[in-house]
């Protein structure tokens, strides 16, 4: 049985800025992937290849198995990709429900089911008491939420998350945590982005690291923090050494 | 399963009956012509600009070529009733077929532009339309069409003609309204409404969500279209006489949405509470201030309408306690060009 995800030697360049070069290695279904590496390393750009904001210029990516390099992003959802974006996107003339709704009409046309499952999404996310919020009113943390909740009704096989702990306070970020296990929990596959490093290596169970567009190396978490290489990209040549 | 959502929906259609009847009743005590006309044309209108809300308000595309699916409405009932001797009943749905296909024929090369670029370019499609027409002598040309009153059948609402007494346009119109704040609110609860919605809101969270951008901009426009071809097709049995300058004017573009952006874009209220302050209001200060060439009415009603939208940006309606939604969905942005 192949890998849930592969990517496959890919190449991403936005005139003549090289954001992914050959970049390959393989998500495990049930795992949480981590992806990390200093500003401009390619980590957004990766991720807008995997659920088809993007087309790379070459390699590809397959899910179990089926190419879906080249697919736009509502087919990419269809095959089970999901993921929430970097800056907050929710839809604000709408509340919190009829925002997960949308989520939920991607794979049930009726509205009855929709609501039922995007109910049952915002009770898993702990959202129900904003329910009837409309979007634009929530704090930055349940806009994270939203997102997450939104992307989780689509019944995703893989979830991405880009940078979905950034500038939250730590009681906040250690829920969010929480909630990532739990996903993970109802065999979810989680792949993310993210910077805050003490949050991030506990969670995940390996990381791939990303310098200058290119894969500097993936390991354990344990094992990718003590390498000289990620030291030297994080904090220049002067810590590699110590 | 009784959520907040169903309920509210059960609310509005009661509301919207009772309303219906209400409406339904008004002309009755009413035996003034210039009144009744006023009241036949403001219910027109909330129906036609219910119509524009469903493609501009709940998917954000504001076309302003709607003044093309009314006038396509308009002249091919028309031309069935004269050419054919088709009833209006039968020829208005056929208006209104060939005004979604209109719309689907604009939609198809305009949505692949966004925002402005979008509403200009229907702007655009909307005068071809019209000097089309000017020119076309087989439909009339610039003289227009004389719709003939068949002495045969007499009144009769079959071919939608009452000379004796006009309350069955009352009537006629209502039903337009109706049907129109209906299928608003059947789409305000299904799959469609929360996918336009969520195209205009943000298209590239709506795509990671499956939604199909494109397919969802013709839904919305062929049943718009349809709609407003249908209004045009009632409306040219109730004037007796259509003609570009009537049906197919650019002015009309605005017309028919104003009520709806007034009122509040994308809420099923809006057009209804734009058309019945807007419509009545456009009248009275013709008839007070106008006809000295000078002006002073449309300076007045400009004036007013700038002061609503200064006052009240999203909407009147929201001023009778209508959801209100974030004022933000008139322009769905740049986000759409990776979308098209």
């Amino acid at each position: 049985m192949p890998p849930l995800l592969e990517v496959d030697r890919v190449s991403k360049s936005f005139g003549g800025v090289a954001a992914n070069v050959d970049i390959s290695f393989d998500v495990r279904a049930g795992e949480i992937l981590g992806l990390i590496g200093p500003n401009g390393a390619g980590k957004t750009s990766l991720f807008n290849s995997i659920s088809g904001e993007v087309t790379p210029d070459s390699g590809e990516v397959r899910l179990a198995g089926q190419r879906i390099s080249g697919l736009p992003p509502e087919q990419c959802s269809l095959l089970g990709i999901a993921r929430t974006f970097q800056v907050v996107r929710s839809f604000d003339s709408m509340t919190v429900l009829e925002n997960v709704m949308v989520g939920a009409y991607a794979r049930l046309s009726r509205t009855r089911p929709a609501m039922a499952r995007a109910l049952e999404t915002l009770a898993f996310t702990g959202l129900s008491a904003r329910a009837d919020s409309p979007a634009h009113s929530l704090t930055p943390a349940e806009k994270r939420r939203l997102e997450v909740a939104r992307a989780l009704a689509t019944e995703p096989r893989l979830l991405l998350l880009d940078e979905m702990l950034t500038g939250l306070t730590p009681v906040e970020a250690a829920s969010g945590v929480q909630l990532i296990r739990d996903v993970r929990a109802r065999g979810i596959t989680v792949m993310m982005v993210e910077h805050v490093m003490e949050v991030l290596l506990p969670l995940v169970d390996r990381v791939v690291v990303l310098d200058l567009g290119r894969v500097l190396t993936i390991g354990a978490p344990t094992e990718v923090v003590r390498n000289p290489d990620v030291i030297r990209a994080y904090l220049g040549d002067r810590y590699a050494a110590a | 399963m009784e959520t907040s959502i169903t309920r509210r929906r059960r609310h509005e259609l009661i509301i919207g009956a009772a309303l219906l009847l209400a409406l339904a009743l008004l002309p009755l005590p009413i035996s003034d012509v210039y009144t009744r006309n006023l009241i036949i044309i403001t219910v027109l209108f909330a129906g036609l600009a219910q119509a524009w809300n469903i493609l501009g308000g709940y998917c954000g595309q504001i076309s302003l070529s709607h003044a093309l699916y009314f006038g396509v409405g308009a002249y091919v009932s028309t031309l069935l009733l004269t050419r054919l001797g088709i009833p209006p009943t039968i020829g208005m749905f056929a208006g209104g077929a060939l005004g979604g296909l209109m719309a689907l024929l604009v939609g198809w090369p305009c949505f692949r532009l966004s925002g402005h670029y979008y509403a200009i370019a229907t702007v655009v499609v909307g005068e071809i339309g019209y000097l089309l027409a000017l020119n076309w002598d087989w439909i009339g040309g610039a003289t227009g069409i004389n719709i003939p009153y068949v002495r045969s059948v007499g009144d009769s609402w079959l071919w939608l003609q009452f000379r004796i007494n006009k309350l069955p346009y009352h009537y006629a119109a209502l039903a337009f309204a109706a049907v129109a704040w209906l299928v608003a609110w059947l789409i305000e609860g299904s799959r469609w409404g929360f996918v336009w919605r969520a195209v205009k809101d943000d298209p590239v969270a709506a795509r990671s969500l499956a939604v199909r951008i494109f397919p969802s901009k013709m839904a919305a426009a062929a049943i718009s279209g349809a709609l407003t071809g249908i209004g045009g097709a009632i409306y040219a049995q109730y004037v007796g006489y259509i003609d570009p300058d009537s049906v197919l004017y650019g002015q009309l573009s605005i017309l028919i949405p104003l009520p709806a952006v007034l009122g509040g874009v994308g809420t099923l209220w809006g057009p209804l509470v734009g058309a019945a302050v807007l419509i009545p209001l456009s009248e009275l200060t013709r008839s007070y201030l106008g006809g000295s060439g000078s002006g002073v009415d449309l300076m007045i009603y400009g004036g007013l309408i700038i002061l609503v939208a200064l006052a009240r940006p999203q909407g009147l309606a929201s001023l009778i306690g209508v959801r209100v939604r974030a004022p933000r969905g008139l322009d769905s942005g740049a986000d759409d060009a990776a979308a098209a």
